[in-house]
């Protein structure tokens, strides 16, 4: 390339050709590879996860309208009067505010995923904390047996709840031939069989991130602890819960964060009272057509889920499933 | 010492009843030979019969079955490169804000990932007329937009714990980068990325939320025939197809255990 900027007859694209080889040469030395293996799925992500919660925020600022698709335009261009009209709307977020249905739904849905979640650990901990402690053998079958229902439809584990707690299911029949109670009690369609359906969905994530956690123990400082006076119980809150203490954060908000926006489980197993932020969203976007308005609950949402996911970021313990 | 051993026995032991009875219940009820679930009929084997000639549900589980390979395996490919390129690259401009896009869609409720790219999806139609109309092409993205993070997270903790002295003395031999990757770190994480798929290829097939926002009218998969069946009442095929899959499931999971450990054997007498 050099040889040709002494050409005289190419003289005046001597400055050019010294940037094409300029550019020649630093696309050449350019790593491609690794350049090709970054950018293309960070641009998918962008494109198919992060640009999409943009529109969602565009379109909860338009307002519903009876066309399609059924949402206004924000931008109005006249190129001939050159104007540039832009039109916000917050008419949904004061509607959102003001109407306490919405309010008592997110409140509700926070109450619901926040008890379910305390459960989820409780009934969590003796599993994690056997499998940590059980000899190394055990420890992958028993490990297996966690992940195994994870790797099964969610949807139809939650349907087999349907199965066991109706009115003549499995656990009536059972509590009742065992003469603990005369009549067959109504779970299903009311909230218990919803903390029910989370707890049993997201117990796998609750497990393992407490396994990982209790596994690192060193056992001695347990027996440090009882040759210093301590009762079991007294060792139990001050050294081994401190120490599951990353554990516990994880797995409690890969229980809390989908529990929030949870759709199936209230569906299937909740009553037309139980009322839960993903069913009002889904019910305004499927049954009433205002995406507008499904936006500005799905925007409040994130909002409020945002500093949990960002707890989240570098602590997921789903990856321990593997 | 002893009664709390008993104690965490019994309530850990309660727990494994607590995740595998309605499992369990689910496998029974299916060889019932009533439709009612409350009765018991005896042992039979028609609702698979009835399965197989429902046509709504096959067709539904051809399509779901379509939809899961083609996602897992493009999820796969990108999400092994997004694990690679977090884990092997060092650093990049924006390495911050991608590790927060790769774990991000693990803990996103599904209906506000289902809603936004339903709303993507119908904004980008209007703009550049593509993807003309919702359907399989749209649930695909879908898929294996949230895939994607799960097979990154696998194979990037995978990536993690690898030694990389193979990969170094690859790398001193002369080894291309693209040498490198293909004859040597591939098949160290073909683990992961054997794992990765089948998560994947699971999770396709199991969503219900996220395929019912950007689905169109005419492609139900199974999960949304399921669901619809499901909230009419009785439906004893599902219990028949639940077992099925549940079963398939299994033996999978089973041989990828297996799988996984010989390989690690393999690792260790190697690295010994």
């Amino acid at each position: 390339m050099s040889s040709l900027s002494g050409n005289v007859w190419l003289s005046g694209f001597s400055n050019w050709t010294a940037r094409i080889g300029m550019f020649l040469k630093f696309a050449k030395n350019f790593n491609w590879g690794r350049f090709s293996v970054i950018s293309v799925p960070y641009l998918w992500l962008a494109i198919f996860f992060f640009i999409p919660f943009l529109v969602v925020f565009k379109i909860s600022l338009s307002e519903s309208a009876i066309a399609v698709p059924p949402y206004s335009d924000l931008l109005d261009f006249n190129l001939e009067e050159a104007y540039l009209n832009i039109k916000l709307n917050l008419g949904n977020y004061i509607y959102l505010w003001e109407d306490s249905f919405y309010l008592d739904a997110y409140l509700s849905s926070i109450k619901i995923a926040f008890f379910s979640t305390i459960f989820t650990l409780i009934v969590a901990f003796p599993i994690a904390y056997l499998i940590a402690r059980s000899d190394q053998k055990y420890r992958g079958i028993l490990l297996a047996l966690v992940i195994l229902p994870f790797w099964t439809s969610f949807l139809l584990r939650v349907y087999a709840w349907v199965g066991l707690l109706k009115k003549q299911g499995l656990v009536n029949e059972v509590l009742m031939s065992l003469g603990i109670i005369n009549e067959p009690l109504t779970m299903l369609q009311t909230d218990f069989a919803v903390y029910i359906g989370i707890v049993y969905t997201y117990l796998p994530f609750m497990i393992l991130p407490l396994y990982s956690a209790l596994e690192k123990m060193d056992i001695s400082l347990l027996e440090a602890a009882e040759d210093l006076g301590a009762r079991p119980i007294q060792s139990f809150f001050m050294v081994t819960i401190p120490l599951a203490m990353p554990g516990i954060i994880a797995g409690c908000m890969l229980v809390f964060i989908p529990a929030v926006g949870e759709y199936v489980i209230p569906a299937l197993l909740g009553g037309s009272d139980t009322l839960m932020i993903g069913r009002v969203l889904w019910d305004e976007f499927s049954l009433n057509r205002d995406w507008p308005m499904a936006s500005a609950v799905a925007t409040v949402m994130l909002v409020f889920l945002v500093l949990p996911i960002m707890l989240v970021r570098n602590k997921s313990g789903k990856d321990e499933a593997l | 010492m002893k009664r709390r051993s008993i104690f965490l026995n019994t309530s850990a032991s309660l727990g494994f009843i607590f995740l595998y009875a309605p499992i369990i219940s689910l496998i029974v009820y299916s060889f019932n030979e009533s439709k009612l679930v409350t009765v018991w009929g005896g042992w039979s084997i028609k609702w698979y019969g009835e399965l197989f000639k429902n046509d709504q549900i096959m067709d539904a589980a051809f399509l779901s079955l379509k939809i899961a390979f083609i996602s897992a395996t493009l999820a796969v490919v990108l999400g092994t490169m997004a694990g690679f390129a977090l884990s092997r690259m060092g650093r990049f401009r924006g390495k911050l804000l991608f590790s927060g896009w790769v774990s991000a869609p693990l803990v996103m409720p599904e209906v506000i990932t289902g809603l936004s790219l339903l709303l993507l999806f119908v904004a980008l139609e209007s703009a550049f007329g593509w993807p003309a109309g919702r359907g399989e092409l749209t649930v695909i993205i879908a898929h294996t937009t949230f895939c994607l993070a799960y097979v990154a997270v696998i194979v990037q903790s995978r990536l993690v714990v690898l030694d990389d002295t193979l990969e170094e003395a690859a790398m001193d031999l002369g080894a291309k980068p693209s040498t490198l990757f293909f004859l040597v770190t591939l098949p160290l994480i073909s683990p992961a990325i054997i794992a990765g798929w089948l998560l994947s290829f699971t999770l396709s097939l199991d969503d219900l939320v996220i395929a019912s926002f950007v689905s169109g009218p005419g492609d139900s998969t199974l999960p949304m025939v399921i669901f619809s069946k499901v909230r009419l009442g009785v439906t004893p095929e599902v219990n028949a197809l639940a077992t099925l899959m549940i079963a398939i499931v299994a033996i999978g999971v089973v041989f990828a255990m297996l799988y996984m450990r010989k390989q690690n054997k393999m690792l260790a007498a190697a690295q010994e």
